[in-house]
């Protein structure tokens, strides 16, 4: 079975309907799947819940998805600077389910590893714990947290072997390893894909298991959004 | 004179032990890094995926794929990690972080701490807040004693939405440090900022503790 697409375009090609979930890879806008991202915007698709880590900046990332009004709810435990974002929250336009992020990532795996829920001490005594099963463990409270499926995971990679097992690269890796297992479906998108063979077994770290499609997304312009540099001292 | 913002991120870096893994928030708390005593081996923690969090990088080696939880560019170590955010924070939930430094904008005398949103204001979302305070083994908050408009930040119940109940242990001011030995235990005034009377420090705090 061939998993390499053509385009994103083409790696999404009947994946994409109204109202879906979609789990989205990234932290800012570092290891995001910005092709994918591309490639549903303008596919038109409308409706979408988004379960992200973060919203993206105005125009990059998921900002592009908010500007123009395809995601009705954002499933996040940070939403940052992203004026776009604000203007269609406090209108009331845009539906948000704020999660603690360790929550968010473990509801992910979960999800994916068929555990419907589980009990966790984040949160407790806080919003987050209202309407939530609370339970004591050996004399600590803890809340129920649901998994979370969604109908298609989008992730950013960095070499993908033609089998679909992908390696990521330093904190670009973040949460798309989570979402990647989250999704019924989920497409990759790669800087590199090699042969069969040329990567080392004992070093995969997403099986090629839960990668049905990919797209070879280069050639990335990465954006960063905090540039902090240190000076070299002089000889 | 009370301390400035790096004497308090000083003093936070006393509580470090050889051999710690610790998360530092933003803000005051990313200045800790910088006060690591000499010859101690303490690895810093990212939220988003990494242990060993090294100095700014030199202009020549920004690296996009490599930013700590402020989405700030970093670099990394011989000793470094990277992992998934998972993994990252099963280590967090898991209690096999010694110590969190983190800021806030009210501590209860129960050891309550809020820092995540106010009321009325655009919510921005707890990030990994909840996650820290509920798993690390020792929480420290660092923060002005009292707010811009001189409202004490150290107060009997927290007005605003908590990011966790009951879980700080040590509180570092501009003025004071308070501490208590375990969460039943009410907080103790245990030092003071040089020339800052006690007298100074109950008179600009709400909450009750002692000492």
């Amino acid at each position: 079975m061939k998993k390499i697409y053509p385009d994103a375009g083409a790696a999404l090609d009947g994946l994409l309907a109204d109202g879906m979930t979609i789990c989205a890879g990234g932290f800012g806008l570092c290891g995001i799947p910005e092709r994918l991202i591309d490639a549903i915007r303008d596919s038109g698709v409308t409706g979408l819940t988004v379960v992200s880590n973060n919203a993206g900046i105005d125009n990059e990332g998921l900002g592009k998805l908010l500007r123009t009004r395809q995601i009705r709810k954002m499933i996040s435990s940070y939403v940052g600077e992203n004026k776009e974002f604000e203007r269609q929250y406090l209108a009331g336009e845009l539906e948000v389910e704020f999660c603690p992020q360790g929550t968010l990532a473990e509801r992910c795996r979960a999800g994916g590893a068929g555990i419907p829920g589980f009990y966790t001490k984040t949160g407790v005594g806080t919003q987050v714990a209202e309407g939530k099963e609370h339970k004591a463990f050996d004399g600590e409270t803890y809340i129920l947290e649901r998994g979370i499926r969604a109908d298609l995971s989008i992730v950013k990679g960095w070499k993908a072997d033609e089998s679909g097992n992908l390696v990521f690269r330093k904190t670009a890796r973040n949460f798309n390893q989570p979402m990647a297992t989250a999704g019924r479906i989920c497409v990759a998108e790669v800087e590199e894909i090699v042969p069969v063979g040329s990567l080392d077994p004992d070093c995969i770290h997403l099986p090629s298991i839960y990668v049905k499609r990919m797209v070879l997304g280069a050639p990335y312009d990465k954006k960063i959004e905090f540039r902090t540099t240190r000076q070299r001292e002089a000889a | 004179m009370p301390w400035d913002r790096n004497q308090m991120a000083a003093r936070a870096a006393q509580e470090l032990r050889d051999g710690y893994y610790v998360n530092l928030g933003i803000g005051i708390p990313t200045l800790v890094a910088n006060n690591i005593p000499a010859g101690m081996e303490v690895t810093l923690q990212s939220e988003n995926g990494m242990l060993g969090i090294g100095p700014f990088p030199y202009e020549d080696e920004v690296d996009p794929d490599l930013i700590n939880a402020g989405k700030q560019t970093i670099s990394e170590l011989p000793s470094s990690s990277y992992f998934g955010s998972e993994q990252s924070f099963a280590m967090i939930r898991g209690g096999h972080i010694d110590l969190t430094v983190l800021g806030a904008m009210e501590v209860s005398e129960k050891g309550d701490i809020a820092n995540w949103m106010i009321p009325g204001k655009m919510v921005k979302g707890m990030g990994g807040a909840m996650d820290l305070v509920a798993g690390v083994k020792k929480i420290i908050v660092v923060m002005e004693h009292n707010s811009k408009g001189g409202d004490p930040k150290f107060i009997p119940e927290c007005t605003l939405p908590l990011t966790g109940k009951n879980v700080v242990d040590m509180i570092i001011t501009d003025l004071a440090v308070f501490h208590r030995p375990d969460h039943a235990s009410p907080f103790r005034l245990i030092e003071l900022a040089p020339g800052v009377g006690a007298e100074d420090v109950r008179a600009k705090t709400t909450a009750h503790y002692e000492g």
